[in-house]
């Protein structure tokens, strides 16, 4: 627990001293990015550590706030999301050096790294907290860093936009936990956690309900995700990474910390989350396939697995609920097998999201094409990336999901049998929808032909840069093939959240399957090794002939001919339309000879557009009513306070 | 159980998702007959034991009514109101697909909770609520005025076929008077398809609105 | 000789991959009046085109090049773990149909990228298509899968054939039957056969999977037909063994009735083929739509029992 508190400790003070020297960006670069290495490899060695014994290590200092206590609890839960947050952020410290030289001079990059390292102390804090009201300081300090981190790029409309809503859901969200807190620990001294009781009747639902929302807010599913699509592409490369792979998760930690709480359970929570989760992991698909922007399909594709985590949670929850031990836990230690693993390939993704806006200036999808060649080394780390958010073997995404359907397939009796074809059915179309959409992404972008001088004079990332990625693509296929080495502290984090005997079973139901599907794994790249010995072979001295692409025999193809993003997922988007509501100009062709033709297409932002911006309006409306309270004259004011004072003072009297 | 009776339940469903898709008008009225028919069978297979002579001297005239009267008529009328030969659906299929399963497995929900005697034949209930569910779908979701009639059947096929679950020695009571109900039904939506085509050129039930004084009214013309 | 059995099952999936299509081929020019071609005519042309000096496009990177290979490897695994004659697999877990689902995904993946490499506007629009009707194929295919695992009992692939025997068809008819043709409808689809798409035609605005293939040429195309082959072997396997769930006990007979019955489903494909028109291209969905509601039928039968 110690080295866990040195490393906030030396993450604030190379926050501070990053700030401190902000008038030299190369030394600010450094003293950020260096105290973030070590904090990382300090961090992960208590984490490790607990992960591995299984014993939680507790903490507590002197503190003078009100119901607030400074005690952090390492427990294997806890552990468990501290190992991505400090993988995660020391690579993508590493990047960022890289990924902000080219600022240098320009942005403040001193308060960037403070913030950065901010944000990542803050996650600590969060993960490791056991008051609510250290928990709450966490959370709102990690809020505001990732809001200065999003206002990176200010001068962007788009990214002050983001930023605002990013706050409004933050702030929403807060309050929304403080009124859960404060039910739970109504009773007790302090807010400790240890101390919360369970409200009786209907106080346990309300506290799941105000969880749900306010955790929500910060996990991003749908109908609570409007921000992720803004706030994650605006913020620059490393720092989205973080976001998308760690920060969105403290959601998911939260749920699983009040859920342990709150037991006994009740059966529609599990079914609230398993439907919210569904929802949100086949529409956070279908939206990603609808994006031209790689960003923007990226958070898309984060929507759809915080979606498939949740499902996995509410799955585990009916099931445990209707007395289905083995299926539960398998369901809890596949959600948060999944947390760790979509940590790394969305960590993967993100960084090389920004490794093409770095080196082609934009990461609009039509307007890049053919980076494959101009980005040699990026190239496989981004396919791997996106092969491993289509889950496909034998790479990291795919275990996660795999003990997942294993749980959904468990289920003998009615209610948890019927959860799991949900769940299996959402999965596998969610499965498909992201198929297509990293296929389309990574295509436009990578293969093919440039489709404008951008990206035809894209530059490859820098060697920072490259390094963190491999690093993360070889985790991504290390943890693809050890899923059953990944059991035993899964297991141990499941039994910290929920209790020992359903992560025993987890451990037995998973470990048999889990070793073949390594196997199998190792099966098929020795195949592909041996198939690809035979391709050598039979190219053995030939001299295999360099043309162009073969277009049906047309002569002159131009780059602009290739099938693009929009082209691609048009026959889906289009069949989906009634869910997408994409706006779209298409030319109508009357005459023989027709001049030019522009065909244009945008996927709006649905539930913004549709629910939030209405709701909103009509909230405006209603509060313009009241406008007549408002004269803007001191006195008027004065006496508010006077009579509300009186008020009061006549009720308690 | 009775694999048998239970294949031809499978059968009338899979009619119902197929009429729900069609979009030919002939092969529509094919289908219903052929849901009629096999429902006419239905009762001869669910039965204990060897059939009574009435049984089987019911279920042939059932049989020849919804087989080939019923369908001849349709397409007399069809061929008559010289209208377009589909059915112009207000829903995409996947839609009206989707709705039909949903039916199927709200019906089959339904039927484990109706207090009704063992049948014997596994999933007649929840088949014959998802067949009246079908004939509502064609009813509200198609334009045409001979689908809607069609549909009047599809239900009648499945409130049969629900009759079977209720009496499944005793059928005909409830059968005759509705199958009645119906004749007299088609009759006369028959009649009124070929007039109606007669005065406006085409059966759109849309363009019945038009007959309608506020319609009128509305327009202000 | 137990641990030799599934890698003799093994062997003999490659070695006779390649002589369903020529089968399927038999019986179209049998309906068509023609004589056709040889029945072994895709070994004749695997073997040419492993002799054959490849051209590449200079648009094309090394994923042009490696997503034949990774999607044959990723084929070849996959009939590691499908189970031959009713017997285990030399790969068989709790889950392995999942597994399965994923290798084929993968093989996609790979022809898609190595399309879309090629950088050119037809390729292209074969592998929008062949993505389009994954997304509505999968579902079914797995939610078929579902239903046999419920219908069954077990969760592996080799469990599922080892429990289905002619009893289960007695008890269970109905299911099964909607499940195989939910599995039949899936094989045309994922095979790129009639009536979803039509391996002969090269009218290029019409088909999906050659369309992908156009620029592959010498070893790497000989890698997608065999892939494809083995594809077809994986899925007509999948319907073998569902309407020949008889096991005899003696090895060799079971397997020798496991081939007839392989070569009566390659037979059947020929037949639709021949009587069947291919579909406009936006129908296809809903023939997939509709096998998804054969499969979700079967499930609902299956929990309801």
């Amino acid at each position: 627990m110690l080295l866990v508190l040195l490393s906030l400790l030396v993450l604030l003070a190379s926050s501070a001293l990053a700030f401190v020297l902000r008038k030299d960006p190369a030394r600010a670069q450094d003293a950020g990015a260096y105290g973030a290495v070590a904090a990382s490899l300090t961090g992960l060695l208590p984490a490790g550590r607990v992960l591995l014994t299984g014993m939680p290590e507790t903490l507590t200092l002197p503190w003078a706030v009100p119901l607030g206590s400074l005690s952090f609890t390492l427990d294997p839960l806890a552990a468990f999301f501290l190992a991505p947050l400090f993988i995660l952020t020391g690579l993508a410290a590493v990047y960022g050096v890289d990924y902000l030289k080219a600022y240098e001079g320009k942005k403040p990059l001193g308060l960037a790294w403070a913030a950065f390292n901010i944000l990542t102390a803050s996650m600590v804090v969060v993960f490791t907290a056991a008051n609510a009201v250290l928990f709450m300081l966490g959370w709102e300090l990690m809020a505001a860093a990732a809001f200065l981190l999003v206002l990176f790029e200010h001068e962007r409309e788009q990214s002050r936009r983001a930023a605002y809503l990013y706050l409004a859901a933050g702030g929403a969200g807060a309050l929304l936990l403080l009124a859960a807190f404060g039910l739970l620990g109504r009773s007790a001294a302090s807010l400790d956690f240890a101390l919360f009781s369970v409200p009786a009747g209907g106080g346990a639902s309300a506290v799941f309900l105000l969880c749900l929302a306010g955790f929500g807010l910060k996990a991003g599913f749908i109908p609570l995700h409007v921000w992720v699509p803004e706030a994650d592409p605006a913020a620059p490369g490393y720092v989205a990474a973080v976001m998308s792979g760690v920060m969105m998760k403290t959601g998911i930690y939260g749920l699983i910390r009040v859920l342990g709480f709150l037991s006994p359970w009740q059966e529609w929570w599990g079914w609230a989350m398993l439907l919210a989760g569904a929802a949100s992991c086949v529409l956070g698909g279908l939206f990603a396939l609808a994006q031209h922007d790689l960003r923007r399909v990226l958070a898309y594709s984060s929507i759809e697995n915080i979606g498939i985590i949740l499902m996995a949670l509410g799955l585990g929850t009916v099931a445990a609920v209707n007395g289905a031990t083995a299926m539960s836990a398998l369901a809890f230690a596949g959600a948060l097998l999944h947390v760790l693993n979509h940590a790394l390939f969305k960590g993967l993704l993100f960084m090389g999201a920004g490794a093409v806006l770095r080196g082609a200036g934009t990461s609009e999808l039509d307007a890049l094409g053919g980076l494959g060649k101009r980005m040699p080394r990026t190239l496989p780390l981004f396919l791997l990336a996106s092969a491993a958010a289509c889950a496909l073997p034998p790479l990291n995404g795919f275990t996660g999901e795999f003990l997942i359907y294993l749980a959904a397939f468990g289920g003998a009796a009615a209610p948890a049998a019927l959860a799991g074809i949900v769940t299996a059915l959402a999965l596998a179309v969610a499965g498909a929808l992201a198929a297509a959409a990293f296929t389309r992404a990574a295509g436009t972008a990578f293969l093919g032909e440039p489709r404008t001088g951008r990206a035809a004079g894209a530059q490859e990332a820098g060697p920072l840069m490259i390094f963190s990625m491999r690093a993360l693509a070889l985790l991504c296929l290390l943890a693809g093939l050890a899923g059953p080495l990944l059991l035993l502290p899964v297991g141990t984090a499941v039994a910290a959240a929920f209790g020992l005997a359903p992560a025993l079973a987890a451990m037995e139901g998973a470990a048999a399957p889990l070793v073949y599907v390594s196997a199998a794994g190792l099966l098929l790249i020795s195949l592909a090794a041996l198939v690809f010995a035979g391709r050598a072979l039979a190219l053995k001295g030939k001299q295999p002939a360099a043309a162009g692409t073969w277009d049906c025999g047309y002569a002159a193809p131009t780059a602009r001919m290739q099938y693009g993003a929009a082209s691609f997922s048009q026959p889906l988007t289009d069949f989906f339309q009634p869910i997408l509501r994409k706006i779209g100009q298409y030319p109508v062709i009357t005459e023989y000879f027709p001049g030019k033709a522009s065909f244009s297409t945008e996927a709006q932002a649905v539930f913004y557009n549709s629910f939030y911006m209405p709701a909103a309006a009509r909230l405006r409306d209603l509060a313009y009513r009241f406008s007549w309270i408002q004269h803007g004259r001191l006195q008027i004011y004065i006496l508010y306070i006077v009579v509300t004072l009186l008020l009061l003072l006549l009720w308690k009297l | 159980m009775n694999t048998f009776a239970e294949l031809i339940i499978v059968f009338i469903i899979l009619i119902d998702l197929a009429l729900a898709v069609t979009g030919s008008l002939s092969s529509c009225i094919k289908l219903v007959a052929l849901q009629g028919v096999v429902a006419g069978i239905l009762p001869l297979l669910a039965m204990h034991g060897s059939p009574h002579f009435r049984a089987v001297a019911f279920a042939a005239v059932i049989i020849a009514l919804k087989g080939a009267v019923f369908p001849w008529l349709m397409m007399r009328a069809r061929d008559r109101s010289g209208a377009r030969k589909d059915v112009e659906p207000l829903i995409s299929y996947p839609a009206s697909i989707l709705l039909c399963l949903g039916a199927f497995i709200a019906s089959s929900w339904l039927g484990s909770r109706l207090p009704l005697p063992e049948t014997g034949v596994a999933w007649i209930v929840p088949a014959s609520l998802a067949t009246i569910f079908t004939g509502f779908l064609l009813i509200t979701t198609r334009t045409k005025a001979i689908t809607q009639v069609l549909g009047y059947l599809v239900i009648e096929n499945g409130i049969y076929i629900f009759g079977l679950a209720l009496f499944v020695e005793q059928p005909m009571m409830v059968e005759l008077a509705i199958l009645l109900d119906v004749f007299v039904a088609v009759f006369v939506m028959g009649i009124a398809i070929f007039h109606i085509s007669r005065e406006f050129d085409h059966i759109d039930t849309a363009e019945l609105s038009e007959l309608s004084d506020w319609r009128r009214g509305e327009d202000g013309r | 000789m137990e641990i030799v059995k599934p890698l003799v099952q093994l062997l003999a999936a490659l070695l006779l991959a390649p002589l369903l299509p020529g089968v399927i081929n038999r019986v179209k020019a049998f309906f068509a009046g023609r004589r056709g071609q040889p029945l072994l005519q895709l070994y004749y042309d695997l073997a040419k085109l492993l002799r054959k000096t490849p051209v590449y496009s200079r648009t094309t990177t090394w994923v042009f090049k490696a997503g034949p290979a990774i999607g044959l490897a990723a084929l070849a695994a996959a009939l590691l773990v499908m189970p031959f004659a009713g017997r285990p697999s030399a790969l068989s877990f709790d889950g392995d149909f999942v597994y399965l689902i994923y290798l084929l995904g993968l093989a996609r993946f790979c022809a898609v990228l190595a399309a879309l490499d090629t950088g050119s506007a037809f390729e292209g629009m074969g592998a929008s298509r062949e993505m389009q009707f994954a997304v509505f194929s999968e579902p079914g295919f797995f939610l078929g899968l579902a239903a046999l695992a419920a219908v069954t009992g077990q969760r592996s692939l080799g469990g599922m054939f080892g429990v289905l025997t002619g009893d289960s068809w007695r008890v269970a008819a109905p299911v099964l039957a909607l499940l195989t043709a939910s599995f039949f409808i899936a094989l045309l689809a994922e095979n790129s056969r009639v009536p979803a798409d039509d391996p002969n035609t090269h009218l290029e605005l019409t088909m999906i999977h050659e369309a992908m293939i156009l620029d592959h040429s010498g070893p790497d195309l000989a890698y997608i037909l065999y892939g494809a082959a083995l594809k077809l072997w994986l899925f007509g396997s999948l319907i073998a063994s569902m309407v020949l769930p008889s096991h005899s006990g003696a090895w060799a007979r079971d397997a020798a009735m496991f081939l007839l019955v392989m070569l009566g489903v390659a037979a059947a494909v020929g037949v639709t083929e021949s009587v069947m028109a291919r579909l406009r291209l936006t129908k296809v969905p809903y023939m997939l739509i509709t096998a998804f509601a054969f499969s979700a039928l079967a499930l609902i039968f299956q929990m309801g029992r």
